[in-house]
């Protein structure tokens, strides 16, 4: 569990705001090095904290603060503009300036810090080449896919040397074929930065892929925090659950999948991972099916389990459960209909089998913070 | 002015929506409206006296003058009129939607009214003109200088509004970006939001030369007329018409002409 | 559907109000005659009372009036704009109308004017008399030597030897007054008449030279005329006894 504030290195930041029918009242810290996925419904505020830290909003209390320096302190009457801040900014649009060269829009923060145009172009250089869009230097931004803009955009941040990273639904305006290839990207990226980094996202599975710890906002009010793994993994709160909903298995990436405790769930990788690093295999509660006896044949992943309860949801009934072998228990939760319910006789603590397709299971990597 | 921001259209690209046909009558009259009365000019000069019409001293002196000062009012409605689209577009200060409001007089009030108020400001009796005259020595009307401040007034605020139009009309987004890349405020406008607006203000810019360049009611109320010093085309049109219909038709043509250069020349480039 | 509905609205009322109000304004006067008279600028005063009379003795009729610059009044008759009667501030201009063939009639002479200096009631560049106006100090507005104001200044100039030096030439001899009126010129040139009606606004400096540029005022009947008969008998009250009254009170000088 995170402390609140602190005057010590990295990102703190305390925001307390009203607005008519709206308020918000969040403290956060992040970690040089750590991503903090910020989670929550639209309207949540979400955008109000993060517009607290690049200085775009000015909450009634609030004070925030990098590695011990004051960028915003209501109490003391400081403020520094968004200018001064040194945040860089990935938000849903790309936003590049339109009449500025991909090469030119990256060199822009260099430039602006001060440094000569040859400089500043060939540190453009250098990021255009890391994040691989090199050849799209010439450009102009009008001519890119949105995938490429995306990358661009993010190349401009990195390349202004911020000093907190601040990722604004970063691939919720990306198409579903480019998301996951850009989800990987914004994993390398991160996980070789060392600055503090919020990523505001509805999608948790950003939040998997890519934050060592989540903070879940709603209305206005931090309802849950902690690393991302344990959130997920067992939800306390009901709109948590919600959000999270899907069976997240976390272990070691290997060529068919994910290894937990020796056991090997199969599945296909969603964004590039190496064989060894930190990994979770995803599913949905609805692509679980329920067995008495262990099924045979086909390239299915199964497991057994014990029940520990059965919950109606509509017109489906979600199952509860827990791994038996291995270490540590994984809860997983299937989605089945009430006659195969009554057909299996199924009832809370029951040893039953859990089989999923190797097709249905995703394999993303993991935040290692 | 969102025509400016509108992308081109490249071959291969969708056809154009179907125009109603009860439009395209009323299209034509208004088209008509327009080009018919321009073409009559041509047609009651005698093209045999026209070289001579155009080269008179007359028509040069005033051409030369109506090219200075359009030119200068143009400047000026830049220096002071691009700030303040800037100022209505972005800042937040009480009162905006009545400034913007009052930016406007100038183009539905007439232009003798604001002639004569700029005389009764600037006059030897004006507030203002008294304080010039005393203090300085200044005397503003009947003076090129005159000309130009009458130019000014009735032009600027097809600036202001193109401007402040697209100003308003491309966002903050773009800049805000900026401010998280470490550029202040003025670099910021420098190199984002000018470069943005640029095509907007070269438009602004045409209207506003071609305004000043037409501009009559109030140039010859606050500045007088006189060869040379605030005659310019269109007072020399109006001067000449009591006397000689067909040495004011050929200035007339002269103004069209250049009305035409402009327009056609530098709209579509600042357009495209 | 409604959307669209209620945006047409505004618009259809719009055109049907200016419709209405065109259609009444052509309406009004159907059976009274409409008597159209286009004079110079500087027979403003005297003619507005001349109409009033005129209609006085005439109920039936109702005169309007067109007061212009004469060379322009002159150019639209020849463009053929219509009207009854033209009233020119010089022979020049009514030449012009005789020349195109739009005159009924002879042109017939009903007035004359002269030129006289008028200066703000302040008089802040001393002027007493026509040479001081020659100064380099002293700023002179005059009419431009297209309009017979101007082309009558002109022959002042000949007739004195007194140079002027203006700062503008106006095309209209009540922008000349204006400009001396509100005191953005120290000095102008323009007919007695408009001295007269401008009353203390301004003030008068005679000079001898004026009695000998006297402008002749003719008037005729246009062949345009609708009403010829009604415009006759309106030229005939001008230059009759009641007329002559009227335009002598004006500072007129009549044959």
């Amino acid at each position: 569990m995170e402390a609140g504030p602190s005057t010590g290195e990295g990102l703190s930041a305390e925001v307390r705001l009203r607005r008519p029918g709206f308020e918000l009242d969040v403290t956060c810290a992040v970690r040089p090095g750590e991503v903090l996925a910020v989670l929550g419904p639209n309207g949540a505020g979400k955008s109000t904290l993060l517009g607290t830290l690049t200085g775009s909003v000015l909450p009634e209390h609030g004070r925030v603060a990098l590695d011990g320096r004051v960028w915003l302190d209501t109490r003391r009457g400081v403020d520094l503009p968004t200018h001064r801040r040194r945040v860089g900014l990935l938000a849903q649009r790309p936003t590049l300036f339109p009449h500025l060269s991909v090469l030119e829009n990256v060199a822009f923060g260099p430039r602006a810090g001060g440094d000569r145009a040859r400089r500043a172009r060939a540190i453009a250089r250098e990021w255009l080449d890391r994040l691989d869009v090199a050849e799209l230097a010439g450009r102009a931004p009008a001519r890119l896919s949105g995938g490429q803009a995306q990358r661009v955009a993010l190349a401009r941040a990195l390349a202004a040397d911020p000093e907190v990273l601040l990722l604004d639904e970063p691939l919720s305006a990306l198409d579903v074929d480019t998301a996951p290839a850009m989800r990987g990207l914004l994993h390398r990226v991160l996980g070789a930065q060392r600055t503090p980094c919020v990523l505001v996202t509805h999608d948790v599975l950003d939040a998997v892929v890519l934050a060592d710890r989540v903070l879940v906002l709603d209305g206005g009010g931090v309802v849950e925090r902690g690393e991302t793994g344990r959130v997920l993994a067992r939800p306390r709160t009901s709109f948590t659950a919600r959000i999270a909903g899907l069976n997240l298995v976390r272990g070691t990436a290997v060529a068919e999948g994910v290894e937990v405790d020796g056991v090997t769930v199969r599945g296909g990788t969603a964004e590039p991972v190496e064989p060894g690093e930190p990994a979770a295999a995803v599913f949905a509660p609805s692509a679980v099916a329920v067995h008495r006896a262990a099924p045979e044949g086909s390239p299915r992943n199964v497991v057994e389990v014990r029940l520990l309860g059965l919950e109606p949801r509509g017109d489906t009934v979600r199952l509860r459960a827990e791994t038996e072998a291995g270490d540590e228990a994984v809860p997983l939760t299937a989605e089945v209909t009430p006659a195969a319910v009554a057909e299996l006789a199924l009832k809370p603590g029951d040893r039953v089998f859990f089989a999923v397709k190797a097709t249905e299971v995703a394999v993303h990597p993991l935040s290692v913070g | 002015m969102s025509s400016v921001l509108r992308p081109r259209r490249r071959k291969g690209a969708e056809r154009p929506v179907g125009t109603p046909l009860p439009l395209w009558l009323p299209a034509g009259g208004a088209l008509a409206l327009i080009l018919l009365p321009v073409l009559g000019l041509f047609a009651r000069v005698d093209p045999a006296r026209l070289p001579a019409l155009l080269t008179s001293p007359a028509a040069l002196s005033a051409l030369r003058l109506s090219l200075r000062t359009a030119v200068l009012a143009t400047g000026v409605s830049v220096l002071l009129g691009g700030p303040l689209a800037v100022v209505l577009a972005r800042s937040r200060i009480p009162g905006k939607r009545l400034l913007r409001g009052a930016v406007l007089l100038p183009l539905v009030l007439p232009p003798v009214v604001g002639g004569l108020a700029l005389l009764y400001l600037l006059g030897r009796t004006g507030p203002v003109g008294a304080v010039l005259e005393q203090w300085f020595g200044l005397t503003v009307p009947y003076t090129t200088t005159a000309v130009v401040l009458a130019q000014t007034f009735v032009a600027m605020p097809f600036l202001v509004v193109s401007l402040e139009g697209a100003l308003r009309a491309a966002g903050t987004e773009h800049e805000r970006m900026a401010a998280t890349l470490g550029a202040g405020p003025w670099l910021t406008f420098r190199r984002v939001t000018l470069p943005m607006v640029l095509p907007a203000l070269v438009s602004g810019l045409v209207l506003t030369f071609a305004r000043a360049l037409g501009e009559f009611g109030a140039t010859i109320t606050f500045a007088g007329s006189l060869r040379g010093t605030t005659r310019t085309l269109p007072l020399a049109v109006y001067t000449e018409a009591q006397a000689d219909v067909d040495a004011a038709v050929a200035m007339s043509l002269l103004l069209v002409a250049i009305a035409l250069l402009v327009i056609v020349v530098a709209r579509p480039r600042a357009v495209g | 559907m409604t959307r669209a509905r209620a945006r047409g609205f505004p618009l259809a009322v719009l055109l049907t109000a200016a419709l209405v109000a065109s259609g009444c304004g052509a309406g009004t006067r159907t059976e009274g005659t409409t008597l159209t008279v286009l004079a110079a600028a500087s027979l403003t005063e005297s003619f507005r009372e001349m109409g009033e009379r005129f209609e006085r003795a005439h109920p039936d009729v109702e005169v309007r009036f067109n007061f212009q610059g004469s060379a322009l009044l002159a150019e639209r008759i020849r463009q053929g704009a219509g009207g009854d009667v033209f009233a020119s501030a010089d022979r020049a201009m009514m030449n012009r109308v005789v020349r195109a063939g739009a005159v009924a009639e002879r042109p017939r002479t009903f007035a004359t004017n002269r030129l006289t200096v008028v200066v703000p009631p302040s008089n802040p560049a001393g002027v007493r008399a026509l040479s001081d106006l020659a100064a380099e100090d002293v700023s002179v507005v005059v009419c431009a030597p297209r309009v017979p104001c101007g082309a009558a200044t002109e022959r002042v100039e000949t007739v004195s030897g007194v140079r002027l030096n203006p700062v503008s030439e106006e095309n209209d001899v009540k922008d000349v007054l204006h400009k001396v009126e509100v005191g953005e010129a120290d000095a102008g040139l323009v007919y007695v008449t408009d001295a007269e009606a401008a009353g203390d606004k301004v003030r008068t400096v005679d000079f001898p030279a004026s009695e000998r540029v006297t402008n002749e005022y003719p008037l005729a009947t246009l062949e345009a005329a609708e009403h010829p008969d009604t415009a006759e008998a309106f030229v005939e009250f001008v230059r009759g006894d009641r007329g002559r009254r009227i335009l002598r009170e004006y500072g007129f000088g009549t044959p």
